[in-house]
């Protein structure tokens, strides 16, 4: 970035680190606010440390704590925190927000669990497959996205792909099948969308809406024409079951939430792990990239634009695919008329989170994933606050992101327009 | 014919739009569309003649039918002029969706809470402006965004739209959930003085006015005034618009709020003209078809209320086709969806031709290789 370049911070940049600096302060003071005041002395609150039963973990204590004191503390060191950014400011401010945004999020369990226990290795194994199907449709976006083309039907391509997964593993009693059905759908659904994005120039939101219209369409009527008559042919597949992985497994904490998986989850892991480098360390990233910042130079250097697009966007189909395949040969076993229930568009958010990249975008989704489950563990909790707001809170987060709080986030420079070669 | 020869068969950019093509095509199009769908029709064990015949009647066939229709095409009127608004200046405002949910609740609002304690004759004009503000309020934060930061707009509306919807379902399963109403989620029923007034004993409601008016409205500003040229011109050349002097910022904050306006007036027309309370079922996706209702109306805003009546049609003759045929109402949008990519393959049509190209004249030097010698 540029800031390498100039030794003395520009005004504008010590504004906005000030600024994050107030909203620490607030997140402090909301801390001791929200959850500090009126509580009740001498409670505990305890930290499940161990996943449920069946888990090959090692199993280790779990952590109590002192809810009145740990509240305080987490919200005195966040004001000071802020304190700090405010006068001085941090290096890698964006560390610090990381940080005392997961104070505000320890300080709420400790709050919401006091004098109960709460099982926190249980949520973060389930945060981590909630995640897994935003994460996948955030990776389809940063393909598209990177080589120049926005995809919104992105959603679509899961749903269509989920469904195709279950009955052609239902038909075949296979579930690799339906995990290449799934694939295969997306990836075909993401070639018509790249053959009229990319050579027609047709609109690329146009475009995505109607693959998404389609796909809800088609898999209802399909749905309810012949799945729910034959239940048990074409809608009953079974699921992946979890895979352990020898050794890391055993790890305590870190085992049950990443290494006790279906193959879903591990595809989405390994795929983060090789979309980095492709994209990044290798010529066909540096196209990539390239065709989608600035394809006319691309061009002129003898990257053939479209092919990089094509190539792009139909992988990245095939991945919103595996993403489809999750929830219902991943995870319900069946499959729902409009199950994927907006997960494709959460991705979307999850890119952006990400900055285009593919681990940010997995970070992020982790994210989601958590006030995924963190929604349905508070309403076992009887947690007095409705299960809506925490599920806007993805949306609310991706906004405050996208307004520039956190650091600007920016899409390639040529999103969205269509090449034309002349 | 040899793969060879498909292979010559090559599309070549038109200079110039052909208005015969502009208007064949889509209608093709359509013929295309029935086609396909009556293949997927006998596919499904259903007589394509008798369903087509069932729909048409069911959404055209009589008082009642064309009634039904125009009060499912009266949201996707509004929604889709507000929609085309915004794309006329490439703004895609994917957000109708949203705008409407804060429609319905601005509206739901006021008629609940506001409405027994004023003048009868003020509750209607409150309700109506209370849902367009709303809806304005909620499209104004994505056009901020984007004329003061540069945000992408398309991200931003798309996430406003689960917050908007999140909201309202939060409000009709909670604090406003009519206590008398059995479990059933939704708010109690709105005082009558604030129902938009029928038209003469059918459902149709002073939205299809609402949506005529505005229809006119967009017509005259894009056509006659200034405003209309400003917008015109950021649409086609967002550069030229800038070396005319044209703030691009001051246009999308004002279109946005026009669009979005419209958008929470749909929110407004269903809860105060259809179900009188705020209840599951505003949000259907009215604000995803509205896209596709502008784009197929090529954003004129009288082709917007035609579009609109029509793919209404599509929508309750699917209905129709449930309960008399026993066929899912989603074949409907099956239905749709196709059009919907005949229409875009038939659109590259009206700028492309197809043209054979003259064989080669000698054998090229790959066909050689292959030959025997």
């Amino acid at each position: 970035m540029t800031t390498a370049t100039i030794t003395q911070a520009l005004p504008a940049e010590i504004r906005r680190s000030r600024i994050t600096g107030v909203v620490l302060l607030a997140i402090g003071l909301a801390i001791f606010l929200l959850f500090g005041l009126g509580l009740e002395g001498g409670l505990t609150t305890k930290f499940g440390m161990n996943p449920g039963v069946g888990s090959q973990a090692l199993r280790i204590p779990d952590v109590t704590v002192p809810t009145a004191a740990t509240i305080y503390l987490l919200s005195a060191v966040s004001v000071f925190l802020g304190a700090v950014q405010v006068a001085r400011g941090f290096k890698r401010a964006g560390v610090v927000i990381g940080l005392v945004a997961t104070f505000f999020v320890i300080a709420f369990l400790a709050w919401a669990a006091r004098g109960k226990s709460f099982n926190l290795v249980g949520i973060l194994s389930s945060s981590v497959v909630r995640a897994t199907p935003i994460a996948l449709a955030a990776l389809c976006g940063v393909m598209s996205e990177r080589a120049g083309v926005v995809n919104i039907g992105i959603e679509g391509m899961m749903l269509m792909a989920s469904q195709a997964a279950v009955v052609s593993a239902s038909l075949t009693a296979n579930l690799w099948i339906g995990l290449v059905a799934a694939i295969l759908t997306g990836a075909l659904l993401a070639a018509v969308h790249a053959y009229l994005a990319i050579r027609f120039k047709v609109d690329q939101i146009i475009s995505g809406v109607a693959i998404n219209i389609f796909a809800t369409g088609a898999t209802s009527y399909i749905s309810s024409r012949f799945l729910e008559r034959n239940v048990d042919l074409l809608n009953n597949p079974g699921i992946f079951k979890p895979i352990a992985i020898p050794l890391l497994s055993k790890l305590p904490i870190l085992g049950p939430i990443f290494f006790e998986n279906t193959i879903i989850v591990y595809l989405m892991m390994i795929l983060v792990a090789i979309l980095h480098v492709v994209l990044f360390y290798t010529p066909w990233g540096l196209r990539t990239r390239a065709v989608g910042e600035h394809p006319k130079a691309a061009d002129t250097l003898g990257v053939n634009v479209f092919k990089v697009r094509y190539v792009n966007v139909i992988l990245g189909g095939a991945i919103a695919g595996i993403g489809g395949a999750y929830f219902t040969i991943g995870s319900a076993g069946r499959f729902d008329e409009v199950m994927t229930a907006g997960k494709g568009f959460i991705g979307l958010a999850a890119m952006i989170f990400g900055k285009w990249t593919p681990i940010g975008s997995f970070l992020a989704s982790l994210l989601f994933g958590f006030a995924d489950s963190l929604q349905v563990k508070l309403q076992i909790l009887r947690v007095p606050i409705p299960s809506e707001f925490l599920l806007m809170a993805p949306y609310i987060v991706t906004m405050i992101v996208l307004a520039g709080i956190v650091g600007r986030a920016s899409a390639p420079a040529a999103d969205g327009t269509p090449y034309e070669k002349n | 014919m040899t793969l060879r020869d498909v292979s010559r068969i090559r599309l070549e950019r038109r200079l110039e739009r052909s208005r015969a093509a502009a208007f064949a095509i889509p209608l093709l199009s359509l013929i295309l569309a029935s086609v396909f769908g009556g293949i997927l029709l006998t596919l499904a064990g259903a007589n394509p003649f008798e369903t087509y015949r069932a729909m048409l009647v069911g959404a055209f066939g009589s008082r009642y039918a064309i009634s039904e229709t125009f009060v499912k095409a009266i949201p996707l009127m509004l929604a889709g002029l507000g929609v085309s608004i915004a794309f006329r200046m490439l703004f895609w405002n994917i957000g109708a969706e949203g705008q409407l949910a804060m429609g319905a609740f601005a509206a739901a609002g006021t008629a609940l809470f506001i409405v027994p304690h004023i003048p009868p004759g003020l509750a209607l004009p409150l309700v109506i402006v209370a849902g367009f503000v709303a809806g304005a309020a909620w499209g104004i934060i994505p056009a901020l965004l984007k004329a003061w930061v540069g945000v992408n707009e398309i991200i931003t509306t798309l996430m406003m739209n689960y917050i908007a919807i999140l909201w309202i379902e939060y409000l009709f399963y909670g604090p406003w959930k009519d206590p008398q109403g059995y479990g059933f989620p939704g708010t109690a029923e709105f005082p009558a003085v604030a129902w938009l007034p029928r038209l003469a004993n059918t459902r149709v409601h002073l939205g299809l006015l609402i949506a005529i008016v505005a229809a006119a409205f967009i017509w005259l500003v894009l056509s006659r005034t200034k405003w209309g040229y400003e917008i015109r011109v950021i649409g086609e050349n967002p550069v030229a618009a800038r070396y005319a002097g044209i703030s691009t910022a001051r246009n999308i904050i004002l279109v946005m709020l026009l669009s979005a306006g419209l958008a929470g007036l749909v929110g407004m027309a269903e809860v105060a003209g259809v179900s009188h309370r705020l209840q599951k079922g505003v949000t259907v996706g009215y604000g995803y078809t509205a896209i596709i209702v502008a784009w197929l109306a090529k954003l004129n805003p009288w082709a917007v209320l035609v579009v609109a009546f029509l793919l209404a049609g599509l929508l309750v003759g699917g209905d129709q086709i449930q309960i008399t045929m026993g066929l899912p109402a989603s074949m409907a949008l099956v239905l749709q969806g196709i059009i919907l990519f005949l229409v875009l393959g038939g659109e590259i049509l009206t700028q492309y031709r197809i043209r054979l190209a003259r064989p080669a004249p000698a054998p090229r030097p790959t066909d050689a290789e292959g030959a025997p010698s």
